[in-house]
């Protein structure tokens, strides 16, 4: 009986690190396969893909794709989907403009609003979805046509341009820095980047000697080392880049926070779990006590709000309020997730997976843009990078459980 | 000599560690209705099975005659080419086409390729007034109800050359008046030379439309009766049945009753979408703390429905009744609510209902527990890794660690992981249905002393099963439910498998 139960731990011990990585090929593979198409990519573009200038502008130019992913693939690992968020960057560009342009208000006015705005048009899908029961692919359908009307009714079809600075802030300004842009290192950039880096290793430590107090620890040591080093360098590195630019945007600084509050969300709150209970089954999590409709809902509210804020920020970037903004960013937010590892099926992905696979869609569009390749290679490429993402998460699952 | 339209010889099927049917032989007649009967899981559906080639040929021993020539099905759609029908519990109809449309699916009248549908219509307006089920061939399957579903069926297999006909408990889900016409139907079938082979519980039904009644158990056939002559009663079929010895399958306790836990008064549940159709009918059931309760049913009686129904109202429409948990009236309306008031109840299909089987042991074991692992809405990670281990020890549930994946575990340490996840929100009653089906015996002994654990702690447990053997040998107290009704009260002592099945079969006056 004991030899039987503890053979498979010892022999898990043996294999050690490789072993660990195999269990973790979903999450390690992601990460290999981002830092693979960067070099591939500066290798193809003769190393003009990571400049300061460039980097800065892939952050600024995918962090609304960014930031939709995050409410995306909650909605996903709860087994929905929404098609409906890039009509509603369009609507809340709209109520934006409308605040801040024709009623001359102050941008926080606007901020709050189009917050507000988002978190209702979000109710009224989770409604639908949650206590109508109505699947999210034809609610959302259905919001991806009602709320582009709405945007264009609202707008009279004219777009609205400019906005106040300070609403343009949002999307297009950066945190302040010492000197001019483009000229030097700045210490300012360079110490947020080292507070963040210290930051998420300390967390990381502290985790890992609490598991490790109780004995539960399964990292090898090495890798944990490896893991930790390869995310301080990495910020540190972007860091660096972003410096010798114009410094921080703040919109990245608002997607910093927002991942940061949404992995937690994820992993560590009830709300969290029980999304993953509810796309993994459905009556499992229901008989389990967990209110599923209300979670549902919650959920619908929660991407309006986030479809709110990757409106504003885009709205502000691009200093317009179009009747046509946001088109297809539905698509690109989902293709993110899937190819971050969310499951169709649901019950599998996570906030992190979601923003690698954006990045790794950002990576590609930016860098083959710059190799001169046209759209119509460039959607061609893209497509089949999102096939074989999800061909090797089903190759992965196949190989992961029994019959 | 009898002129025999089947001969089944020697028939021995085994599945990975269990022989279902061990040399098993029947004969039926032709133009007979021949009965097959014997407790759930006694092999009665894997011998049809067997019969009507979904087990091809191959898949088992022995051998197959119909009308005096071996056959040797490869598939269902041999079986029907040679007039053998299977009509099974479950309808196998499809709700949005018309009622001809399914009766000829997969049949089509065709006239070239194109679907000829006034042949369609025609033949199937005399199939159904053969049947004697007076509805439009245009109407959809949704629009009729469960008994004339089942005429339906019965068409559809009459539209094959039908010369044997094989249903599957096909009372079960009917109610007496569409049972009563069914009966007549196949006695009619009968007259007009269709050879039927009916599996039942209804041991009244047996007696009044069956010529033969084979007996099984455990996967053999032990006797053929002939009802023909009307000298066998029900009690003489139930020895058949249930006749096997108790050996010690079962770990000993000492049974130490106190006070009243939960009551369950005047429980009355209505399907959920066919609002009239009563499924629990002014149930009462008492548990009290430190005893082991059993309800014995058949399939279709209303079990699970009972239990899912007092769980939350997590099954069924329109219940009435109340709960009282220690003498004080309840509500718990919602899953949520029953647990905290101290309910738990274990699914009978664990795979489909019970556990998340992309999520890890960790985090199944934790799911209905959440809210003490997270007094302010955040999970506290490390301790519940240490709770989940804890009865990973406890429990013995085998596996190298509690991030293995559910999915990946046996049926038995399945079962342990979502008893774990029960017992970590520390109900006052458990209620567990099936809790052993699909296991093998060695965890079924350690399944029942947890069991047993949970009494000794003081814990009020209800058993469902359909194992009366089971049920005898672990619960102080066994409650009969037949169609929805509780039937009998026994003290484990009074009970007898006869006793248990007379009640369960009970109809209604």
């Amino acid at each position: 009986m004991s030899t039987e139960t503890t053979a498979p731990i010892k022999k898990a011990r043996e294999k050690g690190i490789v072993s660990y990585l195999m269990s973790q090929l979903r999450t390690v593979g992601l990460l290999v396969a981002f830092l693979v198409l960067l070099a591939l990519m500066q290798f193809l573009t003769d190393g003009s893909l990571l400049t300061p200038q460039n980097i800065t502008s892939v952050l600024n130019g995918n962090s609304y794709i960014l930031i939709l992913a995050i409410g995306m693939v909650m909605v996903i690992i709860a087994g929905h989907i929404d098609l409906s968020v890039g009509s509603v960057v369009a609507l809340i560009g709209a109520v934006t403009g409308v605040i801040t342009v024709t009623w001359g208000l102050p941008w926080w006015v606007a901020v709050i609003g189009g917050l507000f705005i988002g978190c209702v048009v979000g109710a009224w899908q989770g409604i639908w979805v949650a206590y109508v029961g109505i699947p999210a692919f034809i609610v959302t359908l259905g919001g991806m046509l009602t709320f582009r009307g709405l945007a264009q009714i609202t707008l009279g079809n004219i777009p609205i341009t400019p906005f106040p600075d300070s609403y343009v802030a949002i999307g297009a300004g950066f945190l302040p820095r010492m000197g001019e842009r483009g000229v030097g290192v700045d210490p300012i950039t360079m110490a947020i980047g080292a507070i963040v880096a210290a930051v998420l290793v300390v967390l990381e430590v502290r985790e890992r000697m609490g598991r490790q107090k109780l004995g539960l620890e399964q990292e090898p040591q090495a890798w944990f080392i490896v893991r930790a080093a390869v995310t301080a360098a990495f910020i540190l590195l972007v860091a660096w880049q972003l410096s010798q630019y114009a410094g921080i945007p703040i919109i990245v600084v608002v997607l910093g926070v927002l991942v940061a509050i949404y992995t937690t969300v994820m992993n560590r709150s009830v709300f969290g779990r029980s999304v993953y209970a509810r796309g993994g089954n459905l009556t499992a999590a229901k008989l389990s006590g967990i209110n599923t409709k209300k979670i549902d809902f919650l959920l619908f509210v929660n991407n309006g709000f986030i479809g709110a804020i990757a409106g504003i920020a885009f709205t502000a970037r691009s200093n317009s309020a179009g009747p046509n903004a946001g088109n297809m960013f539905e698509l690109d937010a989902i293709a993110a997730c899937f190819i971050g590892g969310a499951a169709v099926t649901g019950g599998v992905g996570t906030v992190i997976g979601a923003m690698l696979g954006g990045l790794i869609m950002a990576t590609l569009n930016f860098g083959m843009y710059l190799m001169g390749l046209g759209s119509d290679v460039q959607q061609f490429i893209k497509g089949l990078v999102l096939l074989a993402a999800v061909a090797f998460d089903v190759f992965n699952k196949s190989r992961g459980v029994r019959n | 000599m009898n002129d025999h339209i089947l001969e089944m010889r020697s028939i021995t099927k085994t599945f990975p560690g269990v022989k279902a049917l061990s040399d098993v032989t029947i004969q039926v007649e032709r133009g007979e209705v021949h009965a097959i009967c014997g407790e759930n899981g006694a092999g009665k559906s894997t011998l049809m099975k067997v019969l009507s080639g979904v087990y091809p040929h191959g898949d088992y021993e022995g051998q197959i005659i119909l009308e005096g020539e071996e056959v040797t099905f490869g598939s269902i759609r041999d079986s029907e080419k040679a007039g053998v029908v299977i009509i099974h519990q479950e309808l196998a109809l499809s709700p949005y086409l018309s009622i001809a449309e399914n009766i000829f699916l997969g049949n089509e009248r065709k006239s070239g390729l194109l679907i000829d549908w006034n042949a369609t219509n025609v033949q199937a307006a005399e199939l159904l007034r053969r049947v004697g089920l007076r509805e439009n061939p245009a109407t959809k399957i949704m629009d009729i109800g469960v008994g004339k579903q089942q005429l339906v069926e019965i068409a559809k297999a009459m539209s094959k050359d039908v010369k044997l006909l094989i249903l599957d408990e096909p009372t079960a889900a009917l109610n007496d008046e569409d049972s009563a016409h069914l009966l007549d139907l196949i006695r009619g079938l009968r007259d007009q030379g269709v050879t039927c082979i009916i599996i039942s519980h209804k041991l009244n039904e047996i007696r009044a439309i069956a010529n033969h009644v084979t007996v099984i158990r455990d996967g053999q056939v032990i006797e053929t009766l002939d009802l023909q002559s009307g000298e066998v009663s029900e009690d003489r079929i139930i020895k058949g049945m249930v006749g096997r010895e108790l050996t010690n399958r079962y770990p000993e306790r000492e049974s130490h009753i106190g006070a009243e836990v939960l009551r369950i008064e005047n429980w009355t549940v209505h399907h959920p979408q066919q609002h009239d159709r009563v499924v629990v009918d002014h149930a009462n059931v008492v548990v009290r703390a430190g005893e082991v309760v059993g309800i014995a049913g058949l399939m279709g009686a209303g079990r699970t429905e009972l239990a899912m129904s007092v769980f939350g109202h997590s099954y069924g429409s329109n219940i009435s009744g109340q709960l009282y948990l220690d003498g004080n009236p309840i509500e718990a309306k919602s899953t949520g609510a029953a647990i905290r008031h101290g309910i738990a109840y274990a699914t009978e299909d664990r795979k489909k209902y019970g556990l998340n089987l992309i999520e890890d042991i960790k985090r199944n074991i934790s799911l209905a527990g959440l809210p003490k692992l997270a007094p302010n809405g955040w999970v506290d990670g490390n301790r519940e890794t240490v709770v989940a281990n804890d009865y990973r020890r406890s429990m013995r549930i085998k596996a190298p660690s509690v991030a293995v994946k559910t999915g990946t575990l046996s049926g038995g340490n399945q079962q342990k992981v979502v008893l774990s996840k029960w017992m970590f929100t520390e109900p006052e009653v458990l209620i567990l249905d099936e809790p052993t089906r699909g296991i093998d015996v060695g965890a079924k002994f350690e399944i029942y002393g947890i069991i047993n654990q949970l009494v000794d702690a003081g814990k009020a447990v209800i058993v469902i099963s359909s194992e009366l053997p089971e049920l005898l040998g672990i619960c102080d107290r066994i409650y009969t439910l037949a169609e929805g009704r509780i039937t009998g009260d026994f003290p484990v002592a009074d009970a007898t498998p006869e006793t248990l099945i007379r009640y369960m079969t009970l109809e209604k006056d």
